[in-house]
Order: structure tokens, then C-alpha cells, then sequence
């Protein structure tokens, strides 16, 4: 029991620590914005999941020291991480005017939510409200 | 045996870091750095979870837990700064 124990955290450490490499590896070498989004957003939630996995195999079944840490680690990552990524990609869509051509007509009419506003007329405003997000 | 695997993921995060260092000051723009300050905090936390591991102390996790919500703000304020000129209306 203790030897599966030991093997399989140190596979999911191997495969978190990969992960995360592979994430940053991408970030640091694809050509332009919305490409590197890819490997942080993807890989690094998987490497950290699997970090976290191999925490829980390590505590539970060596220590006897169960925690809900682990859990909420994950389930906060695995909710925020689509978040800022789109936060990201809206930031990119809008500082990048021939980008913004090239996009499709979205449904709203709202220039793709960037700015609430019909595209063509991206004049920051000084106040706003929710609603129109 | 975990001990090999701990060395071998501390290289991979310290080598990771060092590309989103490098991806932080190449950046061409100003999403590309906040995604690799984003990236950098992703590796924080699976640095302090190594470390958890590392020295058998479950103690790290709310400092894990911490970082992961401080990352997520501030990277929303970043982007929100950048498409409205304003992180609170």
C-alpha cells in the first residue's frame, strides 16, 4: 500500500511538474496573442490539478491528514481560469483594431462585448452600469 | 521516490518561471505580460503545493489558496483596466 502510494504521487508530481512546463513553454514561444493563451489557460489548470491529486494521494493515504484544501484549490482554479482567460482575450480583441475587422458581425451588435458599445464608436466612457456589460 | 519526483517538477516550475519572466519583459503587449504574470502565479501555487509536499505540512494550502484568489483579482483588474479605462465604475 505504501509503495502505490509513494509511485503514484510521484507520477502525478512528474506529470504536474511536465504540465506546467509545457504550459509556459507556450507561453513563451507561439507566435502572437491568442496562441499563447492556449498553453497557460489549458496546461497549467491540468498541472496544478495534477499537483493537487498527487497532494491528496500523498496526505490521505501517508499521513492520514485528509484535507478539503486540496479540493477548493482546484475547484477555484477550475473556475476562474476560463474567466481570465477571457478577460484576456476581450483585452487583447479590443487594444487591436485590425483584429477587430477581421471578426464576424456578433449577435448584440455590441462589437463582441468589448465595450457595451456598437463597434466603430469605442469611446471609453467615464460612467457605466452593470446592465450593459 | 517522491523525493526524485519533487527535485524533477521544482527544475520544470524554476525553468517555467524563468520563460514567463522572459515572456513578461518581451511581451509585445499589454495582455501578453498580464497572461504571463497570470502564468507566474499558476506556477507560485504549484511551487507552494510542491512544497507542501516536499516538507509534509499540509500548512501551505490556505497560502496556495490565498494566492490563487489574489492572482485571479488583479488579473481582472488588469484586463478590466485595459478595456475600460476604469478597474471600479
Amino acid at each position: 500500500m505504501e509503495v502505490f502510494a509513494e509511485s503514484a504521487s510521484a507520477f502525478f508530481i512528474v506529470i504536474g511538474g511536465v504540465f506546467l512546463f509545457t504550459g509556459s513553454w507556450g507561453l513563451a514561444k507561439l507566435p502572437d496573442t491568442m496562441r499563447r493563451l492556449h498553453g497557460p489557460t489549458k496546461a497549467t489548470t491540468l498541472g496544478v490539478g495534477s499537483l493537487l491529486i498527487a497532494s491528496i494521494l500523498y496526505f490521505v493515504l501517508l499521513h492520514e491528514a485528509a484535507g478539503i484544501h486540496e479540493v477548493l484549490i482546484t475547484l477555484f482554479l477550475f473556475l476562474t481560469a476560463p474567466v481570465s482567460a477571457n478577460m484576456i482575450a476581450k483585452a487583447h480583441i479590443f487594444r487591436n483594431q485590425a483584429l477587430r475587422e477581421t471578426l464576424p458581425a456578433d449577435a448584440g451588435g455590441s462589437g463582441w462585448a468589448t465595450l457595451g458599445v456598437p463597434a466603430g464608436s469605442h469611446q471609453p466612457r467615464l460612467s457605466g452600469s452593470l446592465t450593459d456589460e | 521516490m517522491i523525493a526524485a519526483a519533487c527535485s524533477f517538477t521544482l527544475i520544470a516550475i524554476s525553468v517555467s518561471l524563468v520563460l514567463n519572466v522572459y515572456r513578461l519583459i518581451a511581451g509585445p503587449d499589454a495582455p501578453d505580460r498580464i497572461l504571463a504574470l497570470d502564468t507566474m502565479v499558476i506556477n507560485a501555487i504549484g511551487l507552494i503545493v510542491l512544497a507542501g509536499i516536499m516538507f509534509g505540512t499540509t500548512m501551505y494550502f490556505e497560502a496556495a489558496l490565498l494566492f490563487a484568489m489574489v492572482g485571479f483579482v488583479s488579473t481582472v483588474a488588469f484586463c478590466k483596466f485595459l478595456l475600460r479605462g476604469n478597474v471600479i465604475e
